[in-house]
């Protein structure tokens, strides 16, 4: 049986929450080990490992994102900003039994040092059923502002 | 005339007065005394290499087209149709025959030449369109880097670079024997004045404290290889605001020391490249990938940084735009330059490791500097034990404030010139 948009969904609103929550550990395990995190500046580009990206992050990217913003260490990150995000639009685009690709929309609104910023962007996943359910194989965050001057990023889109 | 801030009172050899980050007249006196009567950096060769290319920018708040003739010749123009005032082009980057203005449809060629006006009947010959081109800047070209200036008196790039040219040199070595090329650019805001950000380039002083996170990320030979601030490196006036931080002395010269065991990070990059070029070009190429060991501050927009370019344009007196630009090897490998892509997009940029802190400490600049009022910021670092080198450069210790102290001297004297003058 094809994965449902219901089970896709699923998934990607718990990775919202746990982003807008700072659940970055368990965040980590919702990728598959090959799985990648993108924030492409191009809007139009594929092959994102030819091209300079804002993020282009394997697992081991990943988790030394989430020691950062963890750490304490990083004063940009020290309180991390506060986010609330919402998804939806939501469009499966393809579906088999073992993997699917989606594409949603998501409004996300930032506070940090008083002051806020919001960002909107199409988000494109792949997510793939494995042993352990269902994971991501790729998230793709195409944010509206992606060609503009950006604020600090300190967390995970 | 009256009403404008006195900058000589502002700055002393050792500090300046917190108020040059917040006050509007005295950025309105650097937009045009700074911005419009210096040598302004718009562009590497590599953004516009064919007849026909073109790039649009800024000088300063001024709107610019960098274009390519046919004939291969570079012109800066200003953004803005000699009829009624409407940007002519609003495309970042491309390749054209002409810019036509989108209003009435006046027509320039990549030289700015006026060639076209519909209807011109409508003028019964009074319109002369050769005294009606796009207006250009002066530009000249070093080493692929090219700038552009409002002040057709100014003196040539070559004298205005001066000391500095042997420096730009050398970090065009990261081309590994190939030509530099751009591959791309984060670009961020922050709210702050431009001054803060010039400071940051040649301050190897906040590395370890502001870069905590970053150097957690990284392996212990890199670690090792950042540990600079009490190392033996130096910082060094090069003249008209100019100024070089050397961190890592055995990165000065990337044709040199190539017999140096290659750092474990790249074991893996020089093993794939083996299979391609030969042992010496292999470790050519990796040490070009790490990039240079010294930020190159040119004043006042562009610093050749490490491995990057970065270019500040200020915005407003409280806000400025950073990009970090990229570069790579022109025709070397591609697995050479994506690592350097995921190099740069690991500590540069708005998500990247080392510049979101960076933006943070600068913020704080910025907003620290409004408390009280006839404060100084400090810039006496390494005074003490500042030193004249035989060619007269000023050095001192890398965690000195000489280049500050270097970009502060120029920022005066542009300042205290007679604005138009
Ligand atoms: S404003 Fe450009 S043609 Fe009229
Ligand atoms: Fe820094």
């Amino acid at each position: 049986m094809s994965i449902t948009l219901q089970d896709a969904i699923s998934l990607i609103t718990l990775e919202a929450d746990m982003l807008d929550h700072g659940d970055f550990h368990d965040w980590l395990k919702l990728y598959t080990p090959e799985g990648r995190y993108v924030v492409p500046i191009d809007p139009d580009v594929e092959d994102f490992e030819k091209v300079l990206n804002y993020a282009y992050d394997d697992a081991e990217m990943r988790e030394k994102r989430v020691v950062r913003l963890l750490s304490g260490r990083s004063i940009s990150a020290a309180p991390p900003a506060r986010t609330v995000r919402l998804l939806s639009r939501y469009r499966m685009l393809e579906s088999s039994d073992t993997h699917c690709t989606l594409r949603c929309a998501q409004m996300l609104q930032e506070l940090r040092q008083g002051r806020v910023h919001d960002y909107a962007a199409n988000l494109n996943y792949r997510l793939e059923m494995t042993e352990d359910g269902l994971k991501i194989a790729l998230k793709v965050v195409r944010l509206l502002i992606s060609t503009e001057a950006l604020t600090a990023v300190s967390y995970i889109l | 005339m009256q009403g404008l801030p006195d900058p000589k009172s502002l700055l002393d050899d050792d500090r300046a007065d917190g108020s040059i980050y917040s006050n509007p007249d005295l950025y309105d006196m650097e937009m045009d005394r700074i911005f419009m009567h210096n040598w302004i950096w718009v562009a590497h060769r590599s953004d516009l290499p064919a007849p026909g290319d073109f790039i649009t920018t800024f000088v300063g708040s001024h709107p610019v087209i960098v274009s390519r003739d046919r004939k291969g010749v570079v012109h800066v123009m200003l953004n803005r149709c000699r009829h009624r005032a409407a940007t002519v082009c609003e495309l970042k980057h491309g390749k054209t025959a002409s810019f036509v203005c989108p209003y009435h449809g006046w027509a320039y060629g990549l030289d700015g030449a006026l060639r076209g006006v519909p209807h011109q009947e409508g003028y019964t010959g009074q319109l002369d369109k050769s005294k009606l081109p796009l207006i250009s800047l002066k530009v000249e070209e070093y080493n692929g880097l090219i700038f552009a200036s409002f002040d057709k008196d100014i003196m040539s790039l070559d004298e205005w670079l001066g000391r500095a040219k042997p420096w730009i040199d050398l970090f065009m070595k990261q081309g590994a024997g190939w030509p530099v090329k751009t591959m791309g650019e984060h670009k961020f805001t922050f709210p702050g004045n431009w001054k803060i950000q010039l400071e940051n380039t040649t301050d190897a002083y906040h590395f370890p404290i502001v870069h905590k996170s970053f150097l957690d990320s990284v392996d212990a030979e890199t670690q090792n290889t950042f540990d600079f601030v009490e190392g033996a490196g130096f910082v060094e006036d090069l003249g008209h605001g100019h100024s070089v931080m050397v961190m890592i002395p055995e990165l000065v010269d990337l044709d040199e020391g190539l017999d140096a065991p290659i750092p474990e990070r790249f074991a893996e990059l020089a093993a794939e490249l083996a299979k391609d070029y030969p042992d010496e070009q292999v470790r050519k190429i990796v040490r070009a990938v790490g990039g240079s060991g010294f930020n190159l501050n040119l004043f006042p927009n562009l610093a050749c940084s490490m491995a990057f370019f970065r270019v500040l344009r200020p915005l407003s007196v409280t806000e400025t735009e950073i990009r970090h630009i990229a570069i790579g090897m022109d025709g070397g490998p591609d697995i050479a330059n994506e690592a350097r892509l995921r190099l740069h997009e690991h500590f540069q940029g708005p998500m990247g490791f080392g510049t979101p802190d960076d933006a943070e400490a600068w913020d704080r600049v910025q907003r620290g500097s409004l408390a009280g009022k006839d404060i100084s910021i400090l810039l006496n670092r390494g005074l003490g034990h500042e030193a004249r080198r035989e060619d007269g450069n000023l050095f001192s210790d890398v965690s000195a404030e000489t280049g500050m102290r270097a970009a502060y001297r120029q920022w005066l004297i542009a300042m205290s010139e007679e604005a138009g003058a």
